[in-house]
């Protein structure tokens, strides 16, 4: 199993990184080496086993409807790069 | 000298007043300015904080109403959110956010009376076994300035090895805690997953991450502890009501104990010396009476590709929210997306970028069931097979980590060999088990690390052994050349 | 021209009524300044985790079983992956899979056009977490509130393939599920507020062709009349397309209410990659029989049963019925009045016709009047006991309506009681017949008609407190 380099762009633009072309390149080479490891575990019979999400045995954790405070305003926006009239401001949407 | 004090000594001190509060904190003040250019333990230091702290602690141990922690400094990883101190997790793309919250440890150390020190070095986003891919500093190993102190609670370890702070928090993924505990010859706890709040904790891996302590004594370690955990309300996979005692801590008794020592924890990359070292070690805890048996655990070699698909998979996702739109820098560029993919591309450094990618790629169309179901299914064998070891054994044995600390540098240049190095610690993580490492000896002049680990919910237990088995080695015990 | 046949999936979100956000302990609220019911949960911001609100795992729950749905025993939340400014975390915690939202695989019966009931497949209904409000600004870039960010929010997705047909059906699809929410208590319903929002995909095939045309996802729909104009829309828009040869396109499609007619948003590319996993900071949902059994059990009677009951217990006529179900407010009035010991036919009566010509005048809701259950049943007694005419009742009725008043204290005031004692009724007739001889000269003459001439002016007389039923006795002896 190996990713290609246009395997490496789609999944960067996935995950929204604009990386350079080196970076690409590097990463495929990194994935490609880390792919050769997953190996491992492709070639196990695992069968039905049931998957675990965490190592937790919990179930049903649940909070009560109630109100509590939220954060003040100024608390909200405080490290917004951009802020303006009590809102968190961001660029024109061009969707691509 | 203050600082090269345990937590208990100082607390001990402060209620005898023999110290005071204020004083503790200004000698550890004076010391991180002094010391931590040389070490780079600290990312940020808020010395008027810390003093205000200690004046508050000092009017609690003059009223009598002091706890085990009042006016104790405690360094945290700067990855747990401090309200009001800058909290970047080393990496650039948090550069300048201040939390309006405290993560539910922060909040107990206070209601404690702990003093909060300052905020210590990590590898970006605690992705790293060296500390090393921290976007602002190097952090050194106190046994070599040349070495690493391991990772990623690299800065919060040289604070403790160094004398910067009695105890420090770290957080534990896949050895964050444990490793550089090893590496650096300091005690290192990581407890059951959920006993301690992970509201606050920026997420790295969910479901593996744990807050923990680094000590320079198990007793130090199970003092903190002790006042971190408990159930939280604001994190649902917080366990009810899991204090557990201290006070018991001395009970521990090694005549009769049983180990097992799973032989795959000497995997392909495990040094020699390492070995020899540890089996020194074992040998020794047989002489006192402890029963090691050596036994398999057939998917421990599987734990590291396992990891490197869990962790990355779930980091993925819970690095989504840096977008430059509510806090953080934000980079130029046409149009939001544009803007948020540049803000990503130049926040994250190579490590974590390679991580977001594998978890992506793990996690998209086509390959979820080949990688992350089937990673997740290995975590339940991994596990089941541990939980089996434990019905037979009071905890598991093993080396903490297959190296000791290594040149800064000297694994660059291959990222494999270092994601080898959480070998030993990620079964640990995968179960949710305690797991705990102490300096048990020496190889190449560098502290070589014995992990326990113990069932879930075993941390008392875990604790109790740990403490007997420190004093095994206490004669032999060194400290790191510092000033 | 060729016939089409019109298939519609519809995605319907509800936004649950429960006091705090669904995994933080921020205030639900419509509106109100930007962002300040915010936390670092509902931020996104780096540390906080998520603890999910038990209510709104329980009004999901009530509702899929409204829905028929069988119920999910084992069930986790997942996170959908994808970036936009709205969505705090870069990920939406929602539910993924044929059989893990909380309800799957149920149903909902809808009246059909030629009478009788049609079954509408549900798929699923799941939760999941609302998003914050982009606001777009006159500069080109967009302002941010997160105040609904994080809200509990319900999705309730029809079968595949597609039951409903028509803009019609799918109106009256909305109409009873809206219906249903607003019994249960879950949703406030409100479509221009956006806290019930729908997103109808509308295909259009050829008849006799087995496999679906291309859809396209109508958005912008705010009240039901939308609904129904904007799935008509399509078909008509698709069925040209056809027609004239072209090809319909797979694309996101803006209704615009003003102009009635939809427009293209943006051509959907290949579905989107959200990388679905189980949300590690959540624990899974373990349900119980019992557990389910007791919500089941405590589910309020539904409005296609009530509307039956009505009619069956009460005897109401379908229009009547229909009327007083179609609002669970409404209805619940009109249950209260039964209980209090109303008569159900002239309580509904009163209730369908005054009270609700009244309050619809006003526009306001039925329990913001001065009118209560109580009114009318007294109300509704004093007709049935005789004690006042229709005539007067409505009067009273308008009285009560402004003052509040108790429909027996205003009688007593106004001294309006009906007059039946035959002694006090006489007089007033022999008077009234002594003053019009010539009109009585004419009755006995035989011209009957006049009769109504002497029964007005004994009612005005009488100020129209005599029983007409002993007047027209009385009459009857006195002119013979």
């Amino acid at each position: 199993m190996a990713i290609s380099l246009d395997e490496v762009r789609h999944v960067a633009k996935l995950a929204r990184l604009d990386l350079q072309e080196s970076e690409v390149m590097s990463l495929q080479t990194e994935l490609n080496a880390l792919l050769g490891h997953f190996s491992d575990i492709q070639a196990l019979s695992l069968h039905d086993l049931e998957p675990i999400l965490h190592a937790s045995n919990l179930v049903n954790v649940w909070s009560d409807d109630f109100v509590a405070p939220s954060l003040r305003r100024e608390s909200a926006l405080k490290n917004a790069p951009v802020s303006k009239a009590g809102l968190f401001l961001v660029p024109m949407i061009i969707e691509d | 000298m203050i600082t090269s004090l345990t937590a208990a000594e100082i607390a001990t001190k402060l209620r005898t007043k023999e110290l005071s509060a204020p004083e503790v904190t200004q000698a550890y003040l004076d010391r991180i300015a002094s010391e931590d250019e040389k070490y780079g333990a600290f990312l940020a230091i808020d010395g008027e904080r810390a003093m205000a702290q200690a004046n508050e602690a000092q009017k609690q141990l003059d009223a009598g109403t002091a706890t085990a922690l009042t006016g104790v400094p405690v360094a945290i990883k700067d990855n747990i959110s401090t309200e009001g101190i800058e909290t970047t997790c080393a990496s650039k793309i948090l550069k300048g956010y201040i939390p309006p919250y405290d993560a539910t440890v922060i909040r107990k150390l206070s209601e404690a009376g702990a003093i909060t020190i300052g905020k210590t070095n990590l590898d970006e986003f605690a992705m790293g076994s060296s500390t090393e891919t921290s976007a602002f500093k190097l952090s050194r190993n106190p046994w070599d300035t040349s070495r690493t102190p391991g990772g990623s609670s690299g800065g919060s370890t040289v604070a403790v090895a160094a004398n910067m702070a009695p105890v420090s928090l770290g957080s534990d993924t896949g050895g964050s805690i444990r490793l550089p505990a090893s590496f650096c010859g300091v005690v290192g706890f990581k407890p059951t997953y959920g006993r301690c709040s992970r509201f606050g904790l920026v997420a790295f891996a969910s479901s593996l991450d744990q807050i923990g302590p680094l000590a320079k004594t198990v007793e130090d370690a199970a003092i903190i502890s002790n006042v971190i955990t408990g159930h939280c309300s604001q994190d649902s996979t917080s366990i009810p009501d899991s204090q557990i005692s201290i006070s018991d801590l001395k009970k521990g008794s090694l005549k009769g104990m049983k180990l097992a020592f799973p032989k795959e924890m000497y995997g392909d990359g495990t040094d020699p010396a390492v070995r020899e070292a540890t089996e020194f070690a074992l040998d020794e805890l047989r002489r006192e009476g402890v029963e090691i048996t050596e036994i398999s655990i057939p998917t421990i070699p599987l734990g590291v590709t396992t990891y490197y698909i869990i962790a990355p998979a779930e980091a993925s996702s819970n690095l989504g929210r840096f977008d430059g739109v509510r806090y953080g820098p934000r980079s130029e560029g046409q149009g939001h997306i544009d803007v948020v993919a540049k803000t990503r591309a130049d926040g994250f450094g190579h490590e974590v970028k390679a991580r977001i990618m594998i978890g992506t790629y793990a996690l998209s169309a086509g390959y979820y069931d080949a990688f992350y179901l089937r990673a997740q299914q290995v975590r339940a064998m991994m596990t089941q097979q541990f939980n089996d070891a434990f019905k037979e054994f009071d905890l598991v044995v093993s080396p903490t980590a297959p190296v000791v600390a290594f040149p800064l540098g000297a694994m660059s240049q291959d990222p494999m060999q270092l994601k080898l190095l959480d070998y030993c610690t990620i079964p640990a993580n995968m179960g949710g088990f305690p797991a705990i490492s102490l300096q048990a000896g020496f190889a190449h002049g560098l502290p070589v690390g014995l992990q326990l680990m113990g069932p879930q919910m075993g941390d008392e237990k875990l604790l109790q052994a740990a403490f007997a088995v420190e004093r095994v080695f206490e004669t032999q015990r060194k400290s790191p050349p510092i000033p | 021209m060729a016939n089409y046949v019109c298939s519609v999936g519809m995605e319907v979100h509800a936004e649950l009524a429960t006091k705090s956000k669904m995994f933080c302990r921020c205030q639900v609220a419509f509106g109100g300044e930007p962002n300040t019911r915010t936390c670092p949960v509902c931020l996104g911001l780096p540390g906080a985790m998520p603890v999910p609100n038990r209510v709104a795992i329980e009004m999901v729950i009530k509702t899929a079983l409204a829905l028929n749905c069988k119920i999910a025993m084992n069930s986790i939340f997942h996170r959908k992956n994808y970036f936009y400014p709205d969505l705090p975390k870069g990920y939406q915690v929602s539910q993924y899979g044929e059989e893990n939202p909380l309800g799957y695989h149920g149903y909902l019966d809808i009246p059909a056009a030629g009478g009788g009931t049609k079954r509408i497949g549900i798929r699923r209904v799941h939760l999941e977490e609302d998003t914050g409000k982009l606001m777009h600004l006159p500069s080109g870039g967009s302002g941010v509130d997160y105040n609904r960010a994080g809200t509990p929010l319900m999705e309730i997705v029809t079968d595949f393939p597609p039951d409903i047909h028509n803009g019609d059906e799918a109106k009256e699809y909305m109409t009873q599920l809206r219906q249903i929410l607003l019994y249960l208590g879950v949703c406030d319903g409100k479509m221009e507020e956006g806290s019930m929002r729908c997103e109808p995909n509308i295909s259009i095939r050829p008849e006799g062709q087995e496999e679906l045309g291309v859809k396209s996802e109508l958005k912008n729909l705010n009240s039901f009349r939308s609904v129904q104009l904007g799935i008509a829309f399509e078909v008509r828009r698709q069925s040209a397309m056809l027609d004239a040869g072209e090809k319909v396109l797979q694309e996101t499609r803006g209704w615009n209410e003003q102009k009635e007619s939809s427009f293209a948003m943006r051509l959907k590319e290949a579905e989107n990659d959200y990388r679905y996993f189980p949300c590690p900071d959540l624990v899974p949902m373990q349900f119980t029989e019992d557990y389910v059994e007791c919500l089941r059990s405590n589910l309020p009677e539904l409005p296609l049963a009530k509307f039956m009951r009505y009619q069956k217990e009460f005897g109401l006529n379908d229009y009547d019925a229909n009327l007083l179900t179609s609002d669970v407010e409404w209805a619940r009035w009109f249950e209260e009045a039964i209980q209090k010991g109303g008569e159900p036919k002239a309580i509904c009566n009163w209730m369908n016709s005054e009270f609700a010509k009244l309050i619809n005048e006003e526009g306001i809701l039925a329990r913001q009047s001065k009118i209560t259950p109580e009114h009318l049943v007294q109300l509704t007694n004093l007709i049935a006991d005789g004690t006042i005419s229709g005539k007067i009742a409505k009067k009273v009725f308008m009285d009560a309506y402004q003052t509040g008043k108790m429909p027996a204290e205003l009688v007593k005031e106004s001294g309006s009681t009906q007059i039946t004692d035959d002694s006090a009724v006489r007089p007033i007739i022999e008077a009234v017949l002594a003053a019009n001889p010539d009109v009585v000269e004419k009755y006995k003459s035989g011209q009957q008609s006049v009769r109504g001439f002497l029964v007005g002016q004994i009612m005005r007389e009488s100020q129209g407190r005599a029983n007409p039923a002993v007047v027209n006795k009385l009459l009857e002896e006195l002119l013979q």
